[in-house]
């Protein structure tokens, strides 16, 4: 029944993950002394941008962003600018909900403003993508009744997996190993991101295990 | 409604509170058994020996200075490698390939075999614990330290006891210390000079070792010294970061070999050189425990001039315990030995009785052993006339002996003869039984008991768990195995005692305790598992409900896989020492986790579909959209709050010694030590300021649910005596701030005030909690004028009209609804068909909905208060943040049950509560270490001192334990808050335009006192579990990690704070929980007064 559209999800997928790998191996060629762990913040700046990137390109080709009332050209204008808008607020909210869970205030605050911009990018975005600009359906999205179709699904499963991925990526923070991937932020970016890849080959892969199981509402 | 006026409460109360009582009884039994096996205690004797008591032999004589005969040797140098094993250093020519730590050290192997008259090389036993500070503790008071050493004094860690440096000072060598700064603890201000260098750092290899290298030559060439030790670290840092099997260790052991040599090269003619090991290490390269790599290090003896008699032969020691060296050193440099030594004087050093004929200044072996044997049976007597832990049976074996020997020694030194050979061997058998005698007591850890305690502790939390699921069930049936399992407990240990007494001819108070528990456990479980087979077959459908409670899916929900978490992180040195920030972690995470359930629920926002809610035992509620909507964002603004005050709570801990870079609180100094004089303003101002708001809060929060109308006891408490207690801690933090000369003819004053201040608020805080013991109602009475017209037919207007709309004055006679309710139901019973006068109260009962929570909230607030004054000044503001954090839990608690749930209290708050009390812990300053206990807490009120150590120890309890204290005492909170709150949401009901029943607050409690009681029950079985189950992942942490480093540092301080802080939170959750019923008792009472009077 869906699986039309889980084989479009699953390519969509690949597709991000893939621009993920080579986000990470470009610079590697590209850029002279790149590491995962020295150089972290150029690694995320570039992942996030190109799963940003990709996303936007993917979602707006499968069509899947919810159709705009008005076409005129102004009320998508604003819908854009919304949407940036909603991206900043949200790269803030995270910033400040991570440094409530104890990152460091003013030392390295750049970093920690980096994680957020990489969070941001990895379920925001997605949010913005499949929902459009409206913090309400967002909030209706993570509730058991709320998903309206196979990607909202998809989106409740890729950005918990990323949060709590992220959330996990903090408990060796504190251990005396002095291990480069300890740094502040590297385990959480990092937790983050294979928490977003396993929900990437997850969420598929759980739709269609369950797909007798789900049924949608129709809008 | 006519329970409301049952005496039911009494019997399921006193059952509830005995239950509690006796998991209390059991948790704590299991703590005991585990800590006697585990804790090694052993008391101080604080003698020291003078020259005097130590007489020579031959001459009974007390006029003879000891000290004054010329010794064997007048200097020594001391050189201490930490962690040289035996294997270091020893060398094996043959071996063709050595491994990194194999023949490193060859210049021993040389001076041995090419001098053998001038040196020995033996393995050097240490007693477990094998920790760098125990061990040095060993090896200087000849002792056989353990983890807690009573009499120590935990402030700091000096040595007290008698020790060779102390003896040392006292006949007047020049003691010169350098490396590692443990040294410097345990012995401050007693060396002549000393140069420490910083231990902490297990990764740095050098900085100890080179610092010395740098003074070791120049110092023993300059001659201003007669003892010196060195202490290198090196080795044992590389066997901590690299392990013994790594070129490091090869690079480090060739240094020292080059140490050793230079050293031998620059020795004088009358010092004896000692080099040892204090411990060994594992093949990972850590000690700390008892096997036999760790325990054997090596010692080598060295002197210039030839001090055995010949090369090492048969009869000469295979091992020599290291606390054979406090004695031999003693006697070789003519110091006494020190007092509490138990060890026994290395017998090839000093020179047989055929030989001394001639030798300058030494003694014959039988002479020292003579000495050393009256020393030990002097410390032993001492020890066992203040305790009494060694066995009464072999402490008079040991005396027998000495007696037999000492007759022998001075009947044969009478007669002028040459003692017998054999004396030479029973002196040694006498002080080798002494020694193992003093092992076997103090220094093993006692396994049967550890995993009896561990057996204990692990059933108990799972008894725990048990009655908290199924509370009703067991309150229902009543009985609950509980008085056949009291009994089943005593006859057990009886027994166990008596069986004991019977075959040993003593008994052993921990196995009786140990046997009582457990019996009683499976009793427990026994009777559980008979009454859930029989509530079964009672009512067979709802078997599958009750059965499944122990699943695995339901204790995985996420408020219980953060307590797994936190009870995982107790077993990561890093974690504890990170405990503050850990746990803050996990609370924020799981207050986060609300929400998010509560929108996946889809209860956060306003459903788009109306549908009915039925929860628990409460009534239906009709939920409006808007009341979802005011629900949901007061519990995101208390989410707020919460998460706010959890942040700013972060600014208050202490640091850690093993967290190098950290700061310490600035509020956490006292006002007195603050120089800068606006600082200090600002500071007291903060303070005061946050006084005055807890107890607004209070106030304002009694006010506001009409608590503050009545004229009892407790309404004079919390008008009065609570202002008049926060104005006492106002005026003692000012008087404990002025600067002792700025007021010079004041001072009688400020020393009175001193005193009279703080004692006067303790006076205050006693009676309080004195009155509201007494009388905890807080209900107001107003009978109103037309009650004798109830049966008239006046036209009914609703009351709630007549008092207007204010929402205060609302909720000030929400309660005759009630009142109402069951004025109804009783002329329903005696005369039918009168219902007409439930439209006019007859009564109004101002505060009856918070009868329950009041006296509670005053409670906690009064004993806050009582904690704040053993505090720091600025503490307040972090009281204050307690305070407001447990309103906001409150209040969460409260939303999210409205939401969805009913009268149970969930996981998830209890958890939180439980993770704010030690979040809690940390932010007023505390740590789980003994140097951070506050001591100056016994001191406030009492600044002259303490004659007893109760008082001054229950004061420190209480400020240590602070937020536990809180934190339990107002857990029944947890119960009546969404209660409290009920206004809230059927106001919103209200509004929709329905009918809806009217709020009666905690008087619902009254209606169901089953489920009441059972939710009493469950909630404290909860808190308790979760505490018990912290308690139990330090216990295991300290009996699997009990080889690790960190073991004496961390983990077993955390255990001991854990275990107290259980045994704290414990007693006041059962205070807290009495509160709570004999408020029940009182509103019984006063029903049952009331009832009488109106129905006249």
């Amino acid at each position: 029944m869906w699986d039309h559209e889980i084989r479009a999800m699953a390519s969509t997928h690949a597709i991000i993950a893939s621009s993920v790998f080579m986000a990470t191996v470009l610079p590697a060629v590209f850029v002279p002394g790149f590491s995962v762990y020295g150089t972290h913040l150029v690694w995320l700046y570039s992942v996030s941008g190109a799963v940003t990137a990709v996303s936007v390109a993917v979602f707006w080709l499968l069509g899947i962003t919810p159709p705009t009332k008005k076409h005129t050209l102004g009320y998508k204008l604003s819908r854009l600018f919304r949407s940036c808008l909603y991206f900043f607020l949200s790269c803030l909210f995270f910033h400040s909900v991570v440094v409530l869970y104890g990152a460091p205030l003013i030392e390295s605050a750049l970093e920690t403003f980096s994680l957020a911009v990489l969070l941001t990018s990895l379920t925001t975005l997605r949010c913005l993508c499949v929902l459009g600009p409206s913090v309400q359906a967002w909030i209706r999205v993570f509730s058991r009744h709320g998903a309206m179709s196979v990607w909202d699904t998809c989106l409740q499963i890729t950005v918990a997996c990323t949060v709590v991925g992220a959330w996990l990526g903090a408990f060796p923070i504190p251990l005396d190993w002095d291990r480069p991937w300890q740094v502040w932020p590297v385990s959480c970016s990092l937790g983050a991101m294979i928490g977003f890849l396993t929900g990437l080959v997850g969420a598929p892969a759980w739709i269609h295990y369950h797909r007798k199981q789900l049924t949608y509402k129709s809008k | 409604i006519k329970c409301l006026f049952s005496p039911f409460i009494y019997i399921v109360g006193l059952l509830l509170l005995s239950l509690l009582l006796w998991v209390c009884l059991v948790y704590f039994v299991g703590i005991y058994v585990f800590v006697s096996g585990f804790l090694l205690v052993r008391l101080e004797v604080n003698r020291t020996s003078t020259c005097e008591d130590v007489l020579q032999p031959g001459h009974e004589d007390p006029q003879v200075n000891f000290c004054s005969s010329k010794p064997r040797f007048r200097k020594v140098i001391i050189l201490i490698i930490d962690a040289l094993k035996i294997d270091f250093a020893r060398f094996d020519p043959d071996n063709q390939s050595p491994r990194p730590y194999e023949n490193k050290l060859p210049v021993l192997e040389k001076m041995v075999s090419s001098k053998p008259t001038h040196s020995r090389l033996y393995p050097f036993r240490a007693d477990p614990p094998t920790t760098t500070m125990q061990r040095i503790k060993g090896f200087t008071t000849g002792s056989l330290p353990t983890f807690v050493d009573v009499g120590n004094n935990f402030a700091s860690s000096a040595i007290l006891e008698d020790n060779l440096i102390h003896q040392f000072g006292q006949t007047g060598k020049r003691v010169v210390f350098m490396g590692d700064d443990t040294w410097e603890s345990l012995f401050p201000k007693k060396f002549h000079r000393s140069l420490p260098f910083p231990s902490f750092n297990v990764k740095d290899l050098h900085t100890v070792d080179n610092g010395i290298l740098q003074h070791i030559y120049p110092t023993m060439v300059g001659g201003d010294w007669d003892v010196l030790v060195a202490h290198f670290l090196g080795v044992d840092h590389c066997g901590h970061r690299f392990g013994p099997d790594h070129p490091a260790m090869a690079d480090k052991l060739t240094q020292m070999d080059g140490v050793i040599r230079s050293v031998i090269e620059r020795l004088q003619n009358d010092t004896l050189l000692v080099v040892m090991g204090d411990h060994g290490m594992t093949d990972s390269g850590d000690h700390g425990g008892e096997s036999q790599k760790e325990t054997d290090a090596a010692i080598f003896l060295y002197s210039p001039f030839p001090i055995f008699a010949g090369p090492p032969s048969q009869d000469e020691p295979d091992v020599v315990p290291q606390t054979d060296l406090v004695p031999t050193l003693a006697l070789l440099l003519g110091i006494p030995i020190p007092y509490s030594s138990v060890g026994q004087v290395l017998l090839p050093l000093f020179p047989s009785h055929q030989q001394t004929e001639g030798a300058v200044g030494g003694l014959s072996q039988l002479e020292a052993l003579w000495i050393n044997a009256k020393q030990v049976n002097r410390f032993l007597e001492t020890y066992s006339s203040l305790a009494k832990d060694i066995p009464l049976e072999s402490l008079s074996q040991l005396k027998a002996e000495f007696s037999h020997i000492s007759s022998e020694y001075l009947s044969s030194l009478r007669g002028g003869r040459s003692p017998s050979p054999q004396l030479l061997s029973f002196l040694q058998a006498y002080l080798a039984s002494v020694r193992d005698t003093c092992r076997a007591t103090w220094a093993r850890f006692n396994p049967f008991k550890m995993v009896a305690g561990f057996t204990i502790l692990a059933l108990a939390c799972l008894m725990c768990l048990i009655l908290s699921e199924m509370s009703l069930l067991l309150i229902r049936e009543s009985s609950a195995g509980l008085k056949t399992s009291v009994k089943v407990a005593a006859c057990v240990s009886v027994s166990v005692a008596v069986v004991q007494l019977y075959t040993h001819g003593y008994m052993e108070v921990v196995w009786c305790f140990a046997a009582g528990a457990v019996s009683s456990e499976i009793v427990f479980f026994w009777k559980v598992c008979l009454l859930k087979d029989s509530f079964v077959s009672k009512n067979g459908s709802k078997a599958p409900k009750v059965v499944g409670w122990l699943k695995l899916r339901q204790l995985l929900v996420p408020p219980l896989v953060v307590l797994m978490l936190r009870c995982a992180s107790l077993l990561s040195d890093s974690y504890v020492i990170a405990e503050g920030r850990v746990v803050t972690f996990l609370a924020l995470s799981l207050a986060l986790y609300i929400p998010v359930h509560l929108n996946w629920k889809g209860l956060l926002l306003p459903p788009s579909h109306d549908s009915l809610k039925c929860a628990g035992p409460l009534p239906s509620m009709v939920v409006s959209p808007s009341a979802v909507r005011k629900e949901s964002s007061t519990l995101l603004g208390c989410l707020g709050l919460l998460v706010g005050s959890f942040y700013l709570s972060l600014s208050f801990h202490g640091c850690r010694e093993e967290l190098g870079s950290c700061q310490p609180s600035l509020f956490l100094s006292p006002l007195s030590r603050l120089q800068d004089s606006r600082l200090k303003n600002l500071h007291y101002v903060l303070a005061v300021a946050a006084l005055c708001l807890w107890t607004f809060l209070l106030r304002r929060w009694l006010c506001h649910y009409g608590n503050l109308n009545a004229s009892g006891v407790t309404v004079f408490t919390a008008r009065w005596i609570l202002p008049l207690l926060s104005v006492c801690l106002g005026l003692h933090w000012a008087v404990g701030a002025t600067p002792e000369d700025s007021f010079r003819n004041l001072t009688e004053l400020i020393r009175l005030a001193q005193l009279a201040l703080p004692r006067t608020a303790f006076c205050l805080l006693g009676l309080g909690m004195l009155l509201i013991l007494c009388d905890p109602l807080t209900v107001f009475l107003k009978t109103r004028a037309s009650a004798s017209g109830r049966s008239s037919s006046l036209p009914p207007p609703r009351y709630r009209a007549s008092t207007g709309i204010s929402p205060q004055a609302e909720l000030h006679h929400l309660i005759p609804q009630i009142y109402q309710r069951m004025r109804r139901s009783l002329d329903d019973g005696d005369v039918s068909g009168s219902s007409e006068a439930d439209h006019r109260p007859a009564v109004e009962a101002y505060g009856l909905g918070t009868v329950y929570s009041a006296p509670v909230l005053l409670f906690s607030g009064l004993l806050g208060m009582g904690l704040l004054l053993l505090h720091p000044e600025g503490m307040a503001l972090s009281f204050l943040l307690l305070l407001l954090q447990m309103a906001s839990l409150l209040h969460i608690h409260a939303s999210s049950t409205t939401l969805y749930s009913g009268f149970n209290v969930p996981w998830t708050p209890v958890v939180l509560w439980s993770l704010a009390s030690t979040e809690f812990f940390h932010a007023t300053g505390h740590l789980p270490t003994f140097p951070s206990i506050q001591w100056s807490a016994a001191f406030v009120g009492f600044p002259d001192g303490h004659t007893g150590t109760l008082l001054p120890a229950t004061l420190v309890t209480l400020n240590t334990f602070a937020s536990h204290i809180l934190f339990a005492a107002g857990c029944p909170l947890l119960l009546f808050w969404p209660l409290v709150c009920e206004v809230r949401g059927s106001r919103g009901g209200r509004a929709c335009g329905d009918e809806a029943e009217d709020a009666v607050m905690e008087m619902r409690l009254r209606e169901h006192p089953l489920h009441f009681s059972a939710a009493l029950l469950q909630l404290s079985t909860r808190y308790l579990f979760i505490n018990g189950a912290q308690v139990f992942a330090s216990v295991c942490a300290a009996a699997i990690l009990r080889r690790h480093l960190m073991v004496w540092k961390v983990f077993a301080p955390k255990l001991m704070f854990e275990a107290s802080g259980f045994l704290v939170s414990s007693f006041f959750l059962l205070f807290g929980v009495m509160l709570v019923l004999r408020v029940d008792v009182a509103v019984s009472r006063w029903f049952k007064r009331l009832i009488p009077e109106a129905s006249r």
